[in-house]
């Protein structure tokens, strides 16, 4: 797959780049919540968590298509998705934390991601790549209701019993360290935003502050102090998780080439 | 938490604009938002409805079925009570 992608400009290449990071996003998020079918406390939040996971690969298909004609390798979205290694992976490292069978630790994950996304999702409305603001005008509205669903039950555990909230804290101070990772800017984020094709990484920084405020404050928790913050996903540095997800989901497409429904 | 905690609720969902909300069944939920949102994730997924409505069970009063012969059946000979003597205009719809 590598020696396919020297054929792109510099330009497409950091596209393609950033398309794989929006999709891989998408994918590898989606995989963990749909771990939690049938796993769920309740049936109503196992389907709930499932709708989110088929949003997420919905748009994870739309962006994977688009990924695979910038390229202009023959590779559609299986191909990107299910045959390629994790060190091509491009998602943040947040969105590959296992669930470690903790409901506080799939929200707090979720929480955090779907209120950056909301606001990416968002910009990417102005974004002047058309096809990526017409996948933004279906996606904003999807994310939406994911960051309502998520803020919900965040105030719901932390203002809930002292279990919950005391579960929902050291989530949240434990993933908090793959935060930082999600208004980087490297080379590749520079150059969509000098594009005008995607957001700078830190512009969307203060809307996602102030969202995560509003919630923790209503939710009475408290907000872990900035330290040293983990990154290395998007440029597909990632911890051991990533491979275990990739074992499971590529196993069918590794095993058996081409195979269809 | 346990499900039992959570009280019942029963759902009722707007196919369209026009029509009236149908009951479609019910869930549980530990408040009225959340039950709302229970019902959108579990009774929405294919496009049911463009609104909804969501009732605690327990303020439901219902009939009882003993009481089927003196509530229901004195209706079953009173034909006249259809309105099947009318023409209904074509353009007439959801009557």
């Amino acid at each position: 797959m590598t020696a396919d992608t020297e054929k792109m400009t510099p330009e497409q290449q950091a596209l393609f780049d950033y398309l794989l990071r929006l999709g891989d996003n998408a994918v590898v998020l989606s995989h963990r919540l749909g771990e939690w079918c049938g796993h769920a406390p309740v049936l109503e939040e196992d389907i709930a968590l499932i709708n989110v996971a088929l949003d997420l690969l919905g748009q994870a298909r739309s962006i994977m298509t688009y990924a695979g004609e910038v390229e202009g390798a023959g590779h559609d979205e299986d191909a990107l998705v299910y045959r390629r290694d994790g060190f091509d992976y491009r998602n943040v490292l947040l969105v590959e934390q296992p669930n470690e069978e903790n409901f506080a630790v799939a929200i707090v994950r979720q929480f955090l991601f779907d209120a950056w996304h909301y606001e990416l999702q968002t910009a990417l409305l102005q974004s002047s790549d058309a096809r990526l603001a017409a996948i933004a005008a279906k996606s904003v509205k999807e994310v939406t209701y994911h960051l309502r669903h998520s803020s919900e039950w965040m105030v719901r555990l932390g203002d809930g019993t002292a279990e919950s909230h005391g579960r929902v804290q050291e989530a949240l101070d434990d993933l908090w360290r793959f935060s930082g990772e999600l208004f980087e800017a490297d080379a590749v984020e520079e150059r969509m935003a000098a594009a005008g094709i995607g957001p700078h990484p830190q512009s969307l920084y203060a809307a996602w502050s102030e969202t995560v405020d509003r919630v923790l404050a209503e939710a009475t928790l408290s907000r872990p102090e900035d330290g040293w913050m983990q990154s290395g996903g998007r440029n597909g540095r990632h911890g051991e998780h990533l491979g275990f997800i990739l074992a499971e989901m590529q196993f069918l497409q590794r095993a058996y080439p081409d195979a269809r429904w | 938490m346990s499900e039992r905690d959570w009280p019942l609720w029963e759902v009722f969902i707007r196919a369209k604009a026009g029509l009236a909300h149908k009951h479609a069944g019910s869930l549980h939920a530990a408040d009225a938002q959340m039950a709302l949102e229970n019902a959108r994730d579990v009774y929405t997924r294919r496009g049911e409805g463009v609104s909804l409505w969501v009732v605690p069970s327990t303020a439901i009063t219902a009939s009882d079925p003993e009481d089927k012969e003196a509530f229901f059946e004195p209706t079953g000979d009173k034909i006249y009570r259809h309105p099947t003597f009318y023409e209904i205009p074509e353009d007439v719809k959801n009557i």
